[in-house]
């Protein structure tokens, strides 16, 4: 320990006294922030309420609601068939994921299962539809920050897939295209070879947005370090998908658990990243269209022959029971519980989304952060307005 | 302008403001729902790219936009917000409803959370069907939206009165100088998109 000459000791009092003096005459009241609840990066209608001290962040608290259009209560209402046209417009950029879940309870109270054809057609559908849903938000995340170039490549490359998901299924992005016990209509000619076409396109889309924005240096100096989520909060909150494996923590639904779908018959990997920064979070969605674009082209080799449907009633009703089944969808885990009674219609259905749970650990997240984070820790959280309302 | 105060304007002005005014149009988007991603799609991708109707999207604020479209569903939580956006746009102001949710309810027709129609809350110009109408619906919406404007009495408009063509004016003008008694020709009637001929 260095030993102070009495005039040093006395400089340093006076220092800090002027300091302190200083900082009275600046303390501020504190004000509050209303963000919402129309605002371009909360993604539609969130709105959030920040108190400040100065420009940090004291308590903030979402408040949801504002797009809450009541699909458990109709979905009471209406039969099974006609349940997929709304849980469709739960999470509206993977909208072909949202159907998968409740189609799989479905058949699991049923007792049958799709043929191996519908369920490769299912994967496929499927991870076209979360690359057409995290494109978006790679294109959109530039935005949050200033840049607009990315978003319009995210529009012309997200173009492709959403033209791909039309020709086989009729709707942009609205597709009501999974039955119970298969699908629909089966691929049209020559979409095969067009997806792997897309398929290249997408991966050079990623490499774009992965020069543009990743390596940029403003991108990075305000997406690392900001917004840490250490695993075992993530944990506590119920963060899924690429929120938690931003943490470090190695959890992907479609590796760990048995579904009839197609994912073991591809060989990819989840990506983890150890910072849990908001940077991270946007790293590992990034991979994850990369895993997704290969879990694509992998199975376009596998389309086995056969029929798109199993053998169902022509008037579905489902046996007395209750389901379970959750998927990895685009934003994190989505299940749906199911309770039959035997009629046409589900007797409850309680929906699990992620962005719900994503969006919870906001009050935590934003706690002591500086005005300018809270937009892009909003933005790395990745949360779609009617996956948190319902 | 003594002429426009007065609430009396010769008819190529009038045409001339109307053709200026529809060219320029800043576009406020409340995007609320799935809709907003094709509004999205319409405005900011160099696919449909709006720009080359004369349309600018993202005005800083309502207070400098022309039209606001607002797409997707309406809940009764968030109608209060949606009036005072309106509120806020200063006049001439036109409003576009795009999406089965803003125009009617869509497939929330039975939930009790949604506003079944925004044009409960503020007055629609033009309307969109579709759940999502594809972004060329909207781009049609926005054409047929600028052909109305460039049929606008703008006199009227001044007075303070509802949107007023000027085939309307003409036809009441005409009606005021007959001495019989004409059934009054209805003031404001929306246009659908794909719902036929417009005036
Ligand atoms: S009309 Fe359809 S696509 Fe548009 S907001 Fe409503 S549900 Fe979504």
């Amino acid at each position: 320990m260095t030993v102070l000459s009495d005039r040093q000791q006395l400089s340093y009092i006076a220092s800090q006294a002027a300091d302190a003096r200083l900082n009275v005459e600046l303390e501020t009241e504190g004000m509050t922030l209303n963000i919402g609840p129309q605002h371009p990066a909360t993604h539609g209608t969130l709105r959030i309420i920040c108190r400040l001290d100065g420009e940090q962040v004291v308590w903030a608290e979402p408040s949801a609601g504002y797009m809450h259009r009541g699909y458990e209560k109709l979905t009471e209402v209406r039969t099974f068939p006609q349940v997929t046209t709304l849980v469709n417009r739960i999470d509206w950029l993977g909208s072909f994921a949202n159907e998968v879940p409740f189609i799989l309870a479905a058949e699991k109270l049923m007792e049958i299962e799709a043929p191996p054809r519908a369920q490769v057609i299912r994967t496929i559908l499927f991870e076209l539809s979360r690359i057409a849903n995290v494109s978006l938000f790679l294109g959109d995340l530039g935005v949050q920050m200033g840049a607009i170039t990315p978003v319009f490549l995210a529009f012309r490359d997200r173009e492709y897939v959403l033209n791909l998901i039309e020709s086989a299924t009729g709707g942009r992005f609205h597709p009501n295209f999974d039955r119970i016990g298969g699908l629909k209509d089966d691929l049209p000619a020559g979409w095969i070879d067009e997806t792997r076409q897309v398929m290249v396109k997408l991966r050079e889309f990623c490499d774009i947005i992965e020069d543009l924005l990743f390596g940029n240096e403003i991108f990075q100096s305000r997406m690392r370090g900001i917004g840490i989520i250490p695993a075992d909060v993530a944990k506590d909150y119920g963060l899924s998908g690429a929120n938690l494996r931003a943490s470090g923590v190695d959890f992907d639904l479609r590796r760990d658990q048995q579904l009839p779908m197609a994912w073991d018959k591809a060989d990819w990997k989840v990506w983890t990243h150890p910072d849990g920064d908001s940077f991270a979070r946007c790293w590992v969605r990034l991979q994850e269209t990369r895993e997704s674009c290969k879990i694509v082209e992998q199975l376009l080799d596998q389309v086995p022959a056969g029929p798109i449907m199993t053998k169902v009633p022509r008037i579905i009703k489902v046996p007395e029971g209750e389901a379970w089944v959750s998927t990895e969808n685009p934003l994190g885990e989505m299940g749906y519980y199911v309770v039959s009674k035997g009629d046409l219609g589900p007797f409850r259905v309680k929906i699990r989304s992620a962005s719900f749970n994503n969006i919870s650990i906001v009050p935590w997240a934003l706690k002591g952060v500086y005005v300018p984070d809270i937009i892009t820790i909003l933005a790395s959280l990745y949360f779609i307005l009617g996956d948190i309302d319902r | 302008m003594g002429l426009v105060d007065k609430g009396r304007m010769p008819a190529p002005l009038t045409k001339l403001f109307n053709m200026s005014r529809s060219y320029s149009l800043w576009v406020y988007q409340w995007g609320l729902a799935c809709c907003a991603i094709e509004m999205g799609a319409a405005f900011g991708s160099p696919r449909y790219d709006v720009m080359r109707l004369g349309v600018i999207p993202l005005p800083a604020s309502p207070r400098q936009a022309d039209f606001v479209c607002i797409s997707g569903t309406v809940t009764d939580k968030m109608a209060p917000a949606v009036r005072r956006l309106w509120e806020q746009m200063p006049e001439p102001k036109y409003a576009i409803s795009m999406g089965s949710c803003a125009n009617c309810g869509g497939p929330y027709w039975d939930s009790y959370s949604v506003t079944k129609g925004v044009d409960q809350i503020i007055p629609i110009d033009v309307y969109i069907p579709g759940c999502p109408p594809r972004p060329e619906a909207l781009l049609e919406g926005i054409v047929l939206l600028q052909q109305r404007i460039k049929n606008e009495d703008m006199a009227a408009k001044w007075r303070g009165e509802e949107f007023t063509s000027l085939q309307t004016t003409r036809e009441r003008e005409r009606v005021a100088n007959q001495p019989a008694a004409v059934e009054p020709v209805a003031a404001r009637e929306p246009i659908v998109v794909g719902g036929g001929p417009i005036e």
